[in-house]
């Protein structure tokens, strides 16, 4: 008799219990839809100027690239009626300056961002991680005029390249900083007291545990500032006036670079000169694209094993 | 080769804060002392005093004087990397270096530490790995990296890495928390095995534990909330367990709180 009462009773006393777990009330199924058409529309509409851009450089300068003097000649002696030369005098100088401006600015950012993470405690380290946020914020054509200031008119020297270098590193530097002070800060604390723990030296723990842990991050971060920086127009404007012939000194003459070829072409109103400010567009891009792609090659590089 | 420690009148601070007060103990050689006690009394601050890892934190500070044998850590000639090459620790969470291989997991302290040694480097790191109960499983993969072991294999690991620096004493915060049961046996057995050369000190939450590994217990509470952590009482494990002097002891272990 008590079971059966039982029975009967329970139903009642226990709360209902929703057993449809189909279908989704209309109101998050709403939401969810108008969220999703937000993103894309938001993703499409970023993407516009991208493709336009990449399609235009490509139809208007890919022919110019496809010829092999565009990569081996300059353009001594061409003028802008003429068709023919190329652009390995900006690509070289591009490279070059690029390749000097890394030189300076990696070991003094990547310096100061494990003073930053691994040492700075107290009011140097806030003055020096201010100073960066600062630097952060200064546009190319300030760095650009102070070097000038610096450079030419304190100083008394000529508009080198190695000044146009000088300013590209004041405005890598904090970008250094930035993303490798990141890539010190993912690594886990742990393995840092594990290292402590076995008696090894802080500097020691730093150079054999940290940098090696956040090695791949570190290399990414360089290379991608280093693509943003070989974009930078004003200091090439100020301190680095374009050149036609091929120039190897860094402390002497003029030195042609991609966005100075650019500028300089791009005020011309004949053909050959138009075809070569999209070619010179095309192969800067080209160039900042295989620096990423190198980035995230080496990432995959990474020394952590799993 | 292992030695003993004497812990006198010791306070901890973070900062401003007083997190444990007035500790004194004293931990035999070649023995096993287990701390024990509410999360956040302090056990495993204490833990990490005894080989100078709390300074690691900023603003970590102590007063008091901890002796190893008969020489205070804390004197100021004293130096932290020599102390902690003297005083191994193991962690809660297994940390082997991502960038490592087995071997050079076990081969970091001596290799960091300037041992170039090829053929002492390869001894030191069979018998580590002997000693932590691991050579077997990874004798034919020592090139394989680290991460890849499981977690209780990995404790092991970094229990090897630990005893191939021959500290004296050998400092385990919580090293079976994030195990499973065969694992943390695995790791139960070896300190019995390791007890025989090493002074060890164990923090655990898990009373069984405390009571199946250790000789020496020490029970650590908060006098209040917010109140600096204190030693409660310390005694051998198995008078804790049976018959512990204060009630606050008591009502711990019998799970009356906590």
């Amino acid at each position: 008799m008590s079971t059966l009462t039982q029975a009967a009773v329970e139903p009642s006393t226990t709360p209902p219990v929703h057993t449809d777990l189909t279908g989704m009330s209309g109101r998050r199924a709403f939401t969810d839809r108008a969220a999703r058409v937000v993103m894309w529309g938001a993703f499409l509409l970023a993407c516009i100027p991208l493709v336009w851009i990449l399609v235009s450089t490509l139809v208007k300068g890919g022919h110019m690239l496809l010829s092999g003097s565009w990569w081996s000649l300059s353009q001594n002696g061409i003028t802008s009626r003429v068709v023919g030369g190329g652009a390995a005098h900006a690509i070289q100088g591009t490279l070059m300056q690029a390749a000097v401006t890394a030189i300076m600015s990696v070991p003094i950012g990547v310096l100061t961002a494990i003073y930053l993470v691994e040492y700075g405690r107290g009011r140097l380290a806030k003055v020096v991680s201010f100073m960066v946020d600062i630097l952060t914020g200064v546009p190319s054509i300030v760095a650009a005029l102070f070097i000038y200031a610096l450079w030419v008119t304190t100083f008394g020297f000529q508009r080198v390249p190695f000044a146009v270098t000088l300013a590209l590193t004041l405005l890598m530097i904090p970008t250094i900083v930035r993303s490798t002070e990141e890539m010190l800060k993912l690594v886990p604390n742990e393995l840092r007291e594990a290292s402590y723990a076995l008696g090894v030296p802080k500097w020691r723990t730093i150079v054999s545990i940290v940098l090696p842990t956040a090695f791949s991050g570190i290399v990414t971060g360089v290379l991608l500032g280093l693509a943003r920086v070989m974009g930078e127009t004003a200091p090439l404007i100020i301190l680095g006036p374009y050149t036609k012939s091929m120039a190897h000194d860094l402390f002497n003459g003029l030195m042609a670079t991609l966005p100075t070829m650019i500028n300089q072409d791009r005020t011309e109103a004949l053909q050959p000169a138009l075809d070569r400010v999209w070619g010179a567009a095309l192969t800067l891009i080209l160039l900042v694209f295989v620096l990423n792609l190198l980035g995230r090659f080496l990432g995959r590089f990474s020394k952590v094993k799993n | 080769m292992a030695k003993r420690i004497d812990v006198h009148d010791l306070d901890i601070f973070y900062g401003d804060f007083k997190a444990v007060e007035g500790v004194s103990m004293t931990v035999e050689p070649r023995s096993v002392t287990a701390f024990i006690g509410p999360s956040g009394c302090g056990k495993s601050t204490v833990l990490r005093t005894l080989n100078r890892m709390h300074e690691v934190i900023p603003g970590g500070r102590v007063s008091g004087k901890v002796l190893l044998d008969d020489q205070d850590l804390y004197a100021p000639s004293m130096d932290p990397v020599a102390v902690r090459r003297t005083v191994g620790m193991v962690f809660q969470r297994p940390n082997p270096f991502p960038t490592m291989s087995i071997k050079d997991n076990v081969a970091a302290g001596l290799r960091l530490n300037g041992v170039k040694d090829k053929k002492k480097v390869d001894e030191v790191v069979e018998s580590s790995l002997k000693g932590a109960n691991l050579w077997n499983e990874v004798k034919d993969r020592l090139d394989k990296p680290g991460a890849g072991l499981s977690g209780g294999q990995q404790q092991r690991l970094c229990i090897a890495r630990a005893i191939a620096v021959s500290p004296q004493v050998l400092l385990m915060d919580e090293p079976c928390s994030a195990l499973d049961p065969i694992s943390t046996l695995a790791i139960e057995d070896l300190i019995n095995e390791l007890k025989a050369r090493y002074t060890i000190v164990i923090v655990t939450h898990n009373m069984q534990q405390a009571a199946r590994v250790s000789d020496q217990t020490a029970f650590f509470n908060l006098k209040a909330t917010g109140q600096p952590g204190r030693l409660v009482e310390v005694g051998a494990t198995q008078k804790i367990f049976s018959n512990p002097d204060e009630q606050a002891t008591e009502d711990y272990i019998s799970g009356r709180f906590g």
